[in-house]
């Protein structure tokens, strides 16, 4: 700048106030997060089609026939709602996020009323015009928006029940009328937020209790009931051995021991009797998917066969077998991830992967330089959203996780998912990009 | 609060681990694991064409022409085969080794992951053999289908047969869904109604495991799609007439068409030389066919349609009667002198005082007369132009009986035939350099004249309507239930009215009474024939002879033409022929077995 005329500095300076900011945020926009998210999206594009082709009948990549077309579209919109969020007065989502959440809920009440059942959910608001929208994915930004708004209040006192019961509050009502929708996978994704509390001072033992939790649940399903048993006692005893000072809490410890085992026999009551039917497959299906592999085995089965089939280099792009003629089904939306493993190996996959952990790792870090505790905290909420559907949606490709039906961020085929995350990660671009003005306040 | 900022590495370190872990996982399931690459190999689809039932054909009175018979062929999937042992295939297919290439070369230009007949029409002992190694062939599999079957051994030219669609009808679009392997119409009945009788192709898809086991249906069947089974088809022939014909003509070379006047159903369409059609759907067929071909009789030939070279000698006298009387230039009563000027009758007769007599003792003199004045009416002073313009109006009138032209029978490559045209003589001897003297020989049906056995046939059916014909046909309708198909309802009329037909048909009652078809005279059971004999004259060698009639004469039933080669004239073969099926036709009997045995003695083909 140092070396541009006088005469246009002083242009410059003439310039109208929205021309300053958006040159403010195109300067401090964080360039390596927007890049990733091109990469990620531009990827996921090509991986669509790929999932749609077919050798016998060639569509070409742009037609709107064919979901890879239409993606392109859904990309081009979001690419305008990028422009609209950051043209926006960033001040604006941290003054709003309360009325934001209030609409949302509002939203997803309506469409609990209003939305035709499609295959057993009432999650989709048809806008006409073939247009439909999922309020569910809304929540996710405006739950965010709003638990930081709350978490950055002046009175805030995180240790008061009365906090921490709020906080829950707008936490848990979206997910308990999403679940009401019947959309359990999308409600699931709200048990992120537990990663971006913790970050900001909840108790470390809500995380460990409910990880021990989900593991006992797992290792229930896996392991013969006995043989669990009878570890868990040996790893307690083993504890206390090993630190004499668990003796004195003696007491803890054997209630402690009664709540696991009591957890452990009542899996079974869990999975039989309070699961529908459609969950209680997902879960047998994780557990051994080879019982049944044309019935509620097929998915979890041929989307391991697809991807293990890539072997180390992969097919090559386009060459995928096992990924074509819905062997795999959702073959472009969740299980999108099939063909990057069938089609780029293990190498495709993995760089994939560390492409995430790249964008993880650096939103962490734009969360961390934020001055305020809201602009912080909703940085969080993104990256465990993200990273949520990341170990949910590739977790259970390869037979890690029961079968959820979320999309791969940025990647998986459709309008709803990618403009929600599209508006979750700009909000903090737009956010970030103006942290030195916070810095002037 | 610097602890809390901490957190962030716990956070970081969740994120990082997770990345790991799923690293770790996917090396294990994609490079380490290679149960899911075999598993992938062979969790295949196999697609099953399902075949349909191709449509079956039957005759007039419901007896079954063509059905169909199970067949297995051995099909390949070339991505799914695997340490192939060529040798072994070889031994249990029973092929050099090269076709075996070949033919594995062939199954993968098509499609690598889509099956093709690798061997097809196996016999039983084969079927049986195969089926027991396939186990250490995957990619290899028994596909059933069903192949033709003709129980009567007859109609072989108007049937046709059905054989493995060629390489370029694969590229052309018309044959768009075919696939190699398939079998499709190529000739007859077969061909021409193929989009009726080859119904609708199913494909049902099927999960096989390692071994090639199937699994269970693909989705629960989801993606199958049922066969439809073709349309049968009624045809209009008479088996029992058709088969009789093929008696009578078995040994003889020419034709024996028989049409229903009244609707233009072919009744009996024998081309003969015959074969039996069944020879043409085994796995010998390549065999039978070039031995068939390659015969001097040219039993393939299709002669109702497509001998259309030869002259209609005399019997196109009818044709020259009935133009000179529309044309107003003879009466019934018009007589000429049997004068010998030009043309020379082979016999003497009585004067042919009148039309009718001068059909009866088919008189080439009377006709040559007529001819004349028909051509040469004055409408130009220049005799040249004179005889053009008359040429040409004649060939309007003659092609209006169908002839020159191609009726539309539902066969493919029916041929047009030769009517002389004003433009076919300015060529060989340029414009108003020829005449009358240059092209008599029409009048008595020799020259340039060309005339198919159906046509003559049709002609026949045209004037047992008394001037009109409907458009000939062997199918009747599609499906046992079907109506009569709408393209053969119409009639077409020709230039003559209908008045004019009766002297005519008094002159061809005549004939069989007490002229030249004295051989096809039924009088005796009641049945009264109207005929017409014609030699046709043959460069090649000894004169065609036909023979062409209807009966009843009123309320006419049949119309037939019968046309046998080199075998003189048309009264000693031909009407012995015609009258022989008439009768069969009409009486479901025959009395005259004398006559049948000279016909089978082929005595007529050492007259002289």
């Amino acid at each position: 700048m140092g070396v541009e005329p006088k005469v246009l500095r002083n242009k410059v300076v003439a310039a109208p106030k929205s021309r300053r900011t958006s040159n403010r945020v195109l300067q401090y926009m964080d360039w390596p997060t927007v890049l990733l998210y091109f990469l990620l999206v531009a990827l996921g594009w090509m991986n669509i089609y790929a999932a749609v082709y077919s050798p016998d009948n060639v569509v070409n990549i742009l037609s709107f026939d064919i979901n890879s077309g239409k993606q392109l579209v859904w990309i081009s919109a979001a690419v305008v709602l990028i422009v609209m969020l950051l043209v926006v007065d960033y001040k604006v989502y941290e003054h709003l996020a309360y009325p934001i959440y209030g609409s949302i809920i509002l939203l997803l009440l309506v469409t609990l009323v209003v939305a035709k059942p499609i295959a057993g959910s009432r999650s989709w608001l048809d806008l006409g015009g073939g247009i439909r929208l999922q309020p569910a994915e809304l929540a996710k930004f405006a739950t965010a928006l709003a638990a930081s708004k709350f978490l950055s209040s002046v009175n805030l006192r995180q240790q008061r029940f009365k906090d921490q019961m709020i906080l829950a509050g707008i936490t848990l009502l979206p997910p308990v009328i999403i679940i009401l929708q019947n959309e359990t996978g999308s409600a699931l994704v709200f048990a992120a937020f537990v990663l971006a509390y913790f970050r900001e001072g909840m108790s470390p033992l809500l995380l460990i209790v409910g990880g021990t939790a989900a593991a006992i649940f797992i290792l229930t399903l896996l392991v013969p009931k006995l043989y669990l048993i009878i570890a868990i006692t040996l790893l307690m005893g083993l504890a206390t051995w090993l630190d004499y000072r668990l003796l004195k809490r003696f007491k803890t410890m054997i209630l402690l021991w009664v709540a696991v085992v009591g957890m452990v026999f009542s899996v079974d009551f869990f999975v039989n009797n309070i699961l529908q039917p459609h969950q209680q497959n997902r879960i047998k299906a994780l557990i051994n998917p080879e019982a049944d592999p044309l019935g509620y085995g097929w998915n979890v089965t041929q989307s391991k066969i697809a991807i293990g089939s890539g072997g180390f280099w992969g097919k090559g792009f386009l060459e995928g077998t096992q990924t074509k003629f819905d062997f795999v089904p959702e073959q472009s939306t969740d299980f999108i991830f099939c063909t990057i493993g069938e089609e780029h190996g293990w190498i495709g996959s993995t760089v994939l992967i560390g492409l995430f952990m790249l964008l993880l790792i650096r939103i962490v870090s734009i969360a961390e330089r934020q001055k305020s505790v809201f602009a912080r905290t909703y940085g969080y909420c993104v990256v465990s959203i993200i990273f949520f559907h990341f170990l949910v949606n590739v977790g259970m490709t390869i037979g890690l996780a029961p079968v959820v039906g979320i999309p791969l961020p940025f990647f998986s085929y459709g309008g709803s998912s990618l403009w929600s995350f599209t508006i979750l990660l700009f909000i903090l671009i737009a956010i970030d990009a103006n942290r030195s003005q916070d810095l002037a306040r | 609060m610097k602890y809390l900022e901490n957190r962030k590495y716990v956070i970081q370190g969740i994120f990082l681990v997770v990345g790991v872990l799923f690293a770790l996982r996917l090396f294990y399931i994609q490079v380490v694991d290679s149960s899911y690459k075999q598993a992938a190999e062979t969790n295949a689809i196999k697609p099953v064409i399902q075949y349909p039932f191709r449509g079956l054909i039957y005759d007039r009175n419901g007896k079954l022409l063509v059905q169909n018979t199970p067949v297995y062929d051995l099909m390949v999937i070339p991505k799914e085969v695997k340490d192939l042992d060529t040798l072994r295939l070889m031994e249990l297919v029973n092929l050099p080794l090269e076709d075996v290439r070949e033919r594995l070369k062939k199954a993968r230009a098509f499609s690598y992951v889509q099956p093709s007949a690798f061997y097809q029409k196996l016999s039983t002992e084969d079927f049986a053999r195969i089926q027991d190694n396939l186990i250490d062939f995957p990619g290899f599999y028994i596909n059933a289908r069903t192949a033709r079957g003709y129980p009567h051994q007859s109609l072989a030219h108007a049937l046709g047969y059905i054989a493995e669609i060629s390489p370029k009808q694969l590229e052309d679009p018309t044959y768009k869904g075919y696939r190699p392997g398939d079998y499709i119409g190529k000739s007859g009945i077969e061909l021409e109604y193929e989009k009726y009788l080859m119904g609708k192709r199913g494909v049902k898809y099927k999960m096989v495991n390692v071994r090639g086991v199937e699994k269970g249906s693909f989705k629960d069947g989801a993606y199958d799609t049922l066969s439809v089974a073709g349309e049968n088809l009624v045809s209009t022939i008479d088996l029992d007439l058709q088969q009789y014909g093929e008696y009578l003509m078995n040994g003889a070379k020419g034709s024996v068409v028989a049409i229903e006047p009244s609707t233009g159903e072919v009744l009996a369409y024998v081309s003969s030389p015959f074969y039996d059609p069944n020879l043409f759907t085994g796995k010998e067929y390549g065999k039978n066919y070039m031995a068939l071909l390659n015969e001097p009789n040219k039993t393939l030939f299709n002669r109702p349609i497509m001998a259309s070279s030869n002259p209609p000698g005399s019997i196109f006298k009818l044709a020259q009667a009935l133009i000179a009387l529309q044309e107003g230039i003879i009466t019934p009563n018009t007589g000429y002198p049997c004068n010998q000027s030009l043309v020379k009758c082979s016999h003497a007769h009585q004067a042919p005082t009148d039309l009718s007599i001068a059909i009866k003792t088919s008189c080439n003199p009377y006709f040559y007369q007529v001819f004349r004045a028909v051509l040469n009416q004055g409408k130009s002073k220049n005799t040249f132009k004179d005889t053009a313009i008359g040429l040409a109006d004649w060939r309007e009138q003659i092609t209006s009986f169908g002839f020159g032209t191609k009726l539309g029978i539902d066969l493919p490559n029916e041929k047009q035939g030769i009517i002389a045209s004003p433009d076919m003589y300015n060529k060989v001897y340029g414009e108003n350099r020829w005449k009358f003297s240059t092209i008599y020989s029409l009048s008595i049906g020799q020259g340039e004249l060309g005339v198919t056995p159906l046509q003559m046939a049709n002609f026949m059916a045209t004037i047992a309507n008394r001037g009109y014909y409907i458009t000939p046909h062997i199918i009747r309708s599609i499906g046992e239930k079907g109506k009569p198909l709408p393209e053969y309802q119409k009639r077409h009329y020709t230039t003559v009215e209908s008045r004019h037909f009766t002297p005519v048909v008094e002159g061809m009652a005549a004939v069989v009474e007490s002229g030249t078809g004295r051989n096809a005279n039924l009088d005796k059971i009641g049945i009264k024939v109207c005929g017409k004999t014609g030699t046709a004259e043959n460069p090649q060698g000894k004169d065609h002879a036909v023979f062409v009639a209807f009966a009843p004469k009123d309320d006419p039933k049949i119309a037939i033409a019968v046309y046998v080669e080199n075998a003189g004239f048309g009264a000693q073969s031909a009407a012995p022929i015609a009258g022989l099926m008439i009768e069969k036709y009409l009486t479901d009997s025959v009395s005259r077995k004398p006559m049948e045995q000279w016909v089978l003695s082929r005595k007529y083909l050492e007259i002289k």
